[in-house]
Order: C-alpha cells, then sequence, then structure tokens
C-alpha cells in the first residue's frame, strides 16, 4: 500500500510539473504577452514599446528559464531596464535590489504578484478557495444525500414505475448543463415577470453574509448536474447488489423488505457510488466555474475566468496548480477508497 | 400597426412555421414503425418508449438545422438583422423598422420577440441550431477515431506505449475544461497558429485509421485493397489539406480559422475520454475465445484489432457516441457562455443564454430562455437516445 501511495504521488508530481508547464508556455506565447503589455501599460503602444516594456519585466528570457524561475530553481532574474531602472523579480516593491533573496518560486511559498487584482497571488487564492470551499461544502451537503437517496430507491426494485421515473429524472438533470439549468431557475425563482420571487437571482451578497435566498439557486445549480450521475451509478450499483444470492438468501428467511434494504444491500451498494463522488470533484469545478460567473459570486472560478481573460500568468498558473492538485487528490482518495471499502481488490 | 399576438397565436404560428419538420419527422416515424421488425437496433429503439421520446427530439433539431440551413426555410427573419424598433419587444410584437423599410419576404411578427439589439430571438434560435448540428456530430466522429486509433493498440499492446498514451491522457483530463478552452480559443492563440498545427495532427486520425481498416481487410487482394486505399487516400488528403492547413488545391474545401479552433478544442478535449473507453473494452474483449481463435489462423494485429475487437465493442461505443454528442453540445455551449471563439454576432445558443442573463434581473425572460430551452431538449433528446439503446442493446 506505501509503495502504491508513493508511486501514485510520484506520477501526480510530474502530471502537476507537465501541466504548469504546458500552462506557463501557452500564457508566455508573443501574442499574449503583447496584449498583457497592452494592458498593464496602454492599448495604443507601438511595437517598440511593448517590446521594450516587455523585456524590462524579464518577460523576453527564454520560457524553461522563466518556467524555473517561478518554480524556484533558478535564481529571479535582476534586469537593467533601457530606462536605467533596474528590476528584480524577487525584490518587493521598495525593496531595494541588494536585499532581495536570490530564489523566489512556488518552492519558496512566493506565488508572485497578479497583474490584475495588484496583490499578491497566494493571498488572493487563499481568499477566493475559502469562498468556494463554503460553495463546495453546501453543494456536498445537497447533493450526496439526495443522489444517494434517489439512486437508493430508484435501484431497490429494478423496473417498476418509481424506478423508471427517478431514473428519467436523473437524465434530465445530467442532461442539463448548469447555465441552463441556473437561467431557467432564476427565471422561475427570481424575477418578478412570472412573480415568485423566492430567491435573489445574484449571490454578490453572499460572499459576506450567507442567508438561503442569496445562496440556494447557485448551490441547487451545481449540485443538480452532478446528481445525476451518483444517482445513476447508485442505482445500477443498488440494482445489482439486489439480484445477488445473499439477498435472496434473506428474503427467503423471510426478512422484510425495509430490512433487506437497510441491512443487507446498502452497505455493498454504496461502495460504487463513493468513487464516484470523488471522481465528481474535477467536474464540480468546471461547475463551480460557470456558477460562480453566472451569479457574480466572485470565488476560485470567477478568479479562473478572470485571470484567462486578461492573461495574468502567474494568478493563472496558481489555479491551475490548485485545480490540478484537486483533481489529483481526489483520484487518489477514490482509487485507496475503494481498496479500503471492497476488500476484494487488492492495489498489487 | 397591427396589434401582438396571443400566447396561442405565437404557438400556432410556430407550429406552421416548423411545419416542414413535423412533416418530416412524422414521415420517418410511420416508415421506421412500419418496418421496425427489419430495421436491427434502429428498429428495436421502437420498441421503448424513453428512445422514441430521444429519437423524436434529436431528429426534430436536425430536421430543422437542415431545412433552415440547405432551404432556408422555418426562421422568419436574418438572424443577424437588427430593428431599433424591436429591442427587447414582447413575444408577438408586429415587425416593423425605424430606418429603411422592412424586408417584404420577412414574417409580420417577430414570434419570441426581439433580443437586446432588435434581432429575432425565434429566427437565432434556429440560426444556432445549424451550427450546433454541423460541429457537434463531426467533432465527436474526430474524437471517436482519435481515441479508437490509439486506444485499440494501447489496450491490445499494453506495455511502454499503453503507459505513454495513459499518461498524456490523464494529462489532458486533469485540465479543467474551461481552462483549456481559454488557454486554446483566443485570438491570440489562433495567431501564433498552434491550432493548425493540433489540427494538422489530430485530423490525420481519421486518415490513418481508415488506410489501417481496408489495408488490414484486404491484405491478401492487392487489388481490391489499392484501389479502396487510393480512393481514401485521395479524396482524405483533399479534405485533409482543406480542413488543417486551409490549402485545398481545388479552392472548395475552406474552414474559417475561428471555427476550426473551436472545432480541434473540442475534439482534443473529448479524444482522451474516448480513448480510455476503448481502451478498457480493448482489454476486456481481448481475452476472449474469437481473437485466440484469429491470433490462431495467423491473423496480423491490426486485422484482429479492427475487425474482431471493434465490432465485438459497438454497443458500448454507441452509447457513449450519442452521449458524447450531447456533451459536446454543452461544450460548445460553454465556450460561447464565455464568448470564446465566435465572431461577436453570430447565433450561438451559450453566447445568447449569456447575453439574455444579463437582462432577467430586469424580467426580461424571452431573450434567454428560448435557447436554454433549445440547448436543453436537444441534450436531453440525445441522453434519452443512449439510454434508450443501452436498454436495447442489452435485451440481445
Amino acid at each position: 500500500m506505501g509503495k502504491f501511495i508513493l508511486r501514485r504521488v510520484g506520477v501526480m508530481i510530474l502530471t502537476a510539473l507537465c501541466l504548469t508547464f504546458i500552462v506557463f508556455f501557452l500564457t508566455n506565447l508573443y501574442p499574449n504577452l503583447e496584449k498583457l503589455a497592452k494592458t498593464q501599460g496602454n492599448f495604443r503602444m507601438s511595437d517598440e514599446e511593448v517590446e521594450t516594456y516587455l523585456n524590462n519585466n524579464g518577460y523576453l528570457q527564454p520560457t524553461i528559464t522563466k518556467y524555473g524561475q517561478w518554480l524556484g530553481v533558478l535564481p529571479g532574474y535582476v534586469i537593467e531596464g533601457t530606462d536605467g531602472r533596474t528590476r528584480a523579480k524577487c525584490a518587493e516593491p521598495g525593496q531595494p535590489i541588494e536585499e532581495a533573496p536570490r530564489f523566489c518560486g512556488v518552492l519558496q511559498g512566493e506565488w508572485g504578484h497578479s497583474t490584475v487584482i495588484k496583490e499578491d497571488v497566494g493571498g488572493i487564492i487563499g481568499e477566493k478557495l475559502a469562498l468556494t470551499g463554503i460553495l463546495m461544502f453546501w453543494v456536498m451537503l445537497l447533493m450526496v444525500p439526495s443522489a444517494l437517496i434517489l439512486g437508493v430507491l430508484a435501484g431497490m426494485r429494478e423496473g417498476s414505475r418509481l424506478d423508471r421515473s427517478l431514473s428519467t429524472f436523473s437524465i434530465t438533470t445530467t442532461a442539463t448543463p448548469e447555465y441552463v439549468s441556473g437561467v431557467l431557475f432564476i427565471a422561475i425563482f427570481a424575477s418578478s415577470a412570472i412573480g415568485l420571487k423566492w430567491f435573489k437571482g445574484t449571490a454578490t451578497s453572499a460572499m459576506d453574509n450567507i442567508t438561503f435566498e442569496n445562496f440556494f439557486l447557485p448551490v441547487l445549480t451545481i449540485a443538480a448536474y452532478g446528481m445525476g450521475y451518483i444517482a445513476r451509478m447508485t442505482r445500477a450499483s443498488m440494482a445489482e447488489v439486489m439480484t445477488s444470492q445473499y439477498i435472496r438468501t434473506a428474503r427467503l428467511k423471510g426478512v422484510s423488505f425495509p430490512n433487506i434494504v437497510m441491512k443487507h444491500a446498502l452497505r455493498n451498494a454504496l461502495i460504487a457510488p463513493f468513487t464516484v463522488i470523488m471522481l465528481q470533484f474535477p467536474w464540480l469545478l468546471n461547475g463551480v466555474v460557470i456558477v460562480e460567473t453566472l451569479f457574480n459570486y466572485k470565488g476560485f472560478g470567477w478568479t479562473l475566468v478572470l485571470a484567462a481573460g486578461n492573461n495574468d500568468i502567474e494568478l493563472l498558473l496558481a489555479v491551475s496548480v490548485i485545480s490540478v492538485i484537486v483533481v489529483l487528490v481526489t483520484q487518489l482518495i477514490s482509487d485507496i477508497g475503494y481498496v479500503y471499502l471492497n476488500p476484494r481488490i487488492s492495489v498489487t | 400597426m397591427k396589434d401582438p399576438l396571443s400566447w396561442g397565436a405565437i404557438l400556432g404560428q410556430m407550429i406552421i412555421q416548423f411545419m416542414p419538420t413535423i412533416i418530416a419527422l412524422v414521415i420517418t416515424f410511420a416508415v421506421s414503425i412500419y418496418f421496425k421488425r427489419r430495421l436491427g437496433l434502429y428498429g428495436k429503439l421502437f420498441d421503448s418508449t424513453i428512445g422514441m421520446i430521444g429519437l423524436a427530439l434529436v431528429l426534430f433539431w436536425v430536421f430543422t438545422a437542415f431545412f433552415a440551413g440547405a432551404f432556408d426555410m422555418i426562421a422568419t427573419h436574418d438572424p443577424l438583422d437588427q430593428s431599433a424598433m424591436m429591442k427587447k419587444k414582447l413575444p408577438g410584437t408586429p415587425y416593423s423598422k425605424l430606418i429603411g423599410t422592412p424586408d417584404p419576404n420577412a414574417g409580420a411578427y417577430y414570434l419570441l420577440g426581439g433580443d437586446n439589439l432588435g434581432r429575432d430571438v425565434f429566427s437565432r434560435v434556429i440560426a444556432g441550431s445549424i451550427k450546433v448540428i454541423l460541429i457537434a456530430p463531426f467533432a465527436t466522429i474526430f474524437a471517436f477515431m482519435v481515441g479508437i486509433t490509439l486506444g485499440l493498440p494501447a489496450g491490445y499492446y499494453g506495455g511502454k506505449f499503453d503507459t505513454f498514451l495513459s499518461f498524456l491522457s490523464n494529462l489532458v483530463l486533469a485540465f479543467p475544461v474551461i481552462l483549456l478552452f481559454y488557454l486554446l480559443v483566443t485570438p491570440e492563440i489562433v495567431l501564433t497558429g498552434i491550432p493548425v498545427y493540433m489540427a494538422a495532427v489530430l485530423f490525420i486520425f481519421p486518415l490513418v485509421f481508415l488506410v489501417i481498416l481496408w489495408n488490414s481487410r484486404y491484405h491478401t487482394q492487392p487489388g481490391k485493397r489499392n484501389l479502396f486505399v487510393g480512393i481514401t487516400l485521395v479524396i482524405g488528403f483533399w479534405i485533409y489539406l482543406g480542413i488543417a492547413w486551409d490549402a485545398d488545391p481545388l479552392g472548395i474545401i475552406s474552414f474559417p480559422p475561428n471555427l476550426l479552433v473551436v472545432f480541434v478544442s473540442v475534439v482534443f478535449v473529448n479524444s482522451p475520454t474516448v480513448f480510455r473507453i476503448v481502451r478498457g473494452l480493448t482489454l476486456d474483449i481481448k481475452t476472449r475465445d474469437y481473437v485466440a481463435a484469429a491470433q490462431t489462423r495467423g491473423e496480423g494485429p491490426w486485422y484482429i484489432m479492427l475487425w474482431e475487437i471493434l465490432p465485438n465493442a459497438r454497443g458500448p461505443l454507441l452509447v457513449d457516441f450519442c452521449l458524447r454528442i450531447g456533451y459536446t453540445t454543452i461544450l460548445l455551449g460553454t465556450l460561447g457562455f464565455f464568448g470564446l471563439g465566435l465572431e461577436s454576432e453570430s447565433a450561438d445558443w451559450g453566447k445568447m443564454i449569456i447575453d439574455g442573463r444579463r437582462l432577467l434581473s430586469a424580467n426580461i425572460l424571452h431573450i434567454a430562455v428560448p435557447p436554454a430551452i433549445a440547448l436543453l431538449t436537444l441534450v436531453l433528446g440525445l441522453n434519452f437516445l443512449a439510454d434508450g439503446l443501452r436498454e436495447e442493446s442489452l435485451k440481445d
């Protein structure tokens, strides 16, 4: 088991390195840098001015050197600009060059500086992750129990009318992307054209003060999309368990149906959905980006859109590192959990 | 000045506009149900209610896009035509223009109202369907070609090749899709030419797939083999040059660059998942007796992969194909939602939804809701269809 985890962690680090390098490479292509220079300076900069700006700020070094500096394995640049000022990557604003540390990369805990928000990336990410964490917490709290209940109810009598209607319902929720369901929810529950003004159409106020009124619609929108899939997996797993020999034995023994479901079937039926729930995290991440944009909730997903739209290299890299870690760690947990829950499977 | 239409009249008018689609749908269903015992898996679909509903929804949009795209029917107005008089007007408002004379051929009403620039929402939803119906299935087919061509040998041979490809596919899958879109589908990236190179790599796979397919089957009959491979190569290279490099020597096929980047990125996002599915199925099927029999007969590895394993994996692949077209439709909507990869004016469901979203707080629902319902019904139809297919293919 230890060796298995060690190998997986190795692959994870390799994946994260490759991924960040791809992001780094794509954001450091010249047209993207030109766009960055123009948003930082002004939009009517001539080509020479763009070049000077980029050179002075260390953007024109070879990509691999810049990547090494970002990572913290190469010393940060110290460039004497054409305007006579010397700039160093590692110097804080106002700090003399000589006092700046030589290395300042991710390995040293320095995530860099955001060019859009004008703050340290580490701080921004922490704050935004907390906001999204709250959203995810409520999504999970709504999604997982309702999906499991739906799945178990549908799967306990396969082919019954209850099964058919619940399955159709779960297909419908998986077929509705967040931007469709979100818009429909807002139209139905938040506008006065229909008249049910139960909830608010934006979640901006939820960043300071969460209420049922301003937070329920975004949570429902994300939860609905993921719910159907988990419910279908639970249903399939439940239906399979219900046809197994030991359930038949229990029935012939005269155990009542509710008892069979609760005591005999449920535990075995919930192994498969566990892995599915863990693997849903990467999907939820996408949902979070859409829903945060749709409801104007300034969390992690909203930051991704902001950083990507403005080619804010260091912020975007931090966002990708976090999302990659989320994806890979949940995969690892789902694999380990599967082995742990199901004694018939072994990793070796 | 005419009176605005009531909701009943709007519905009636819309049914009249959709008449060609409805007639085609009724004919297809009548013929299919009559001959359903002779139509194999497709015929069996008509035994399952959910499959029939799914097929009806999908065919509805296919026929609508076909009649609107090929014969200019169904839509009442030009989807790009703006009218200052019609800005944010409610459904059923009579069509008029502030400046210039209205087009005499255009419909008398905006059936679903006007959007924020005074364009007809109904016609724009129809125009959006053409784009989706053109791109989504083809992008899915390309993704399947890439996934199958790489997934079969990865599963069959295993080893280093498999480890490497699995690592690559996991790498792509670890990207949040939206981040990938934001990195790939921007005007700046189009300038660097990266999408063209990606297209050049991804679009060669269908060609490779077909050549290997013919060669493995007919290599004992060189005449037939040369004919099939020759035809594939000539037509394939012609289309390949036109689509990927925009360098068709005859100048017939060309692909607008911003559409190409959308197409490429959708194929790129979908292929790793297809690869994983095909690889898993191959791992399962290669242990079967008929594969061992073929190996004993002395068949080549590619013959076994393409003519023994692949046909036996068709059930799950077909179901996934339907689901994946739906997913591709969602992805296209997502791109439009973030305003990536399209001209500012073009009718795109995702873009219409986000444009209409901004007006929801002003209680104007008719701009955002119609494209949302259109996208929902198409994806729902594809999911129902996949469910029906799964149910019916499990029965044999």
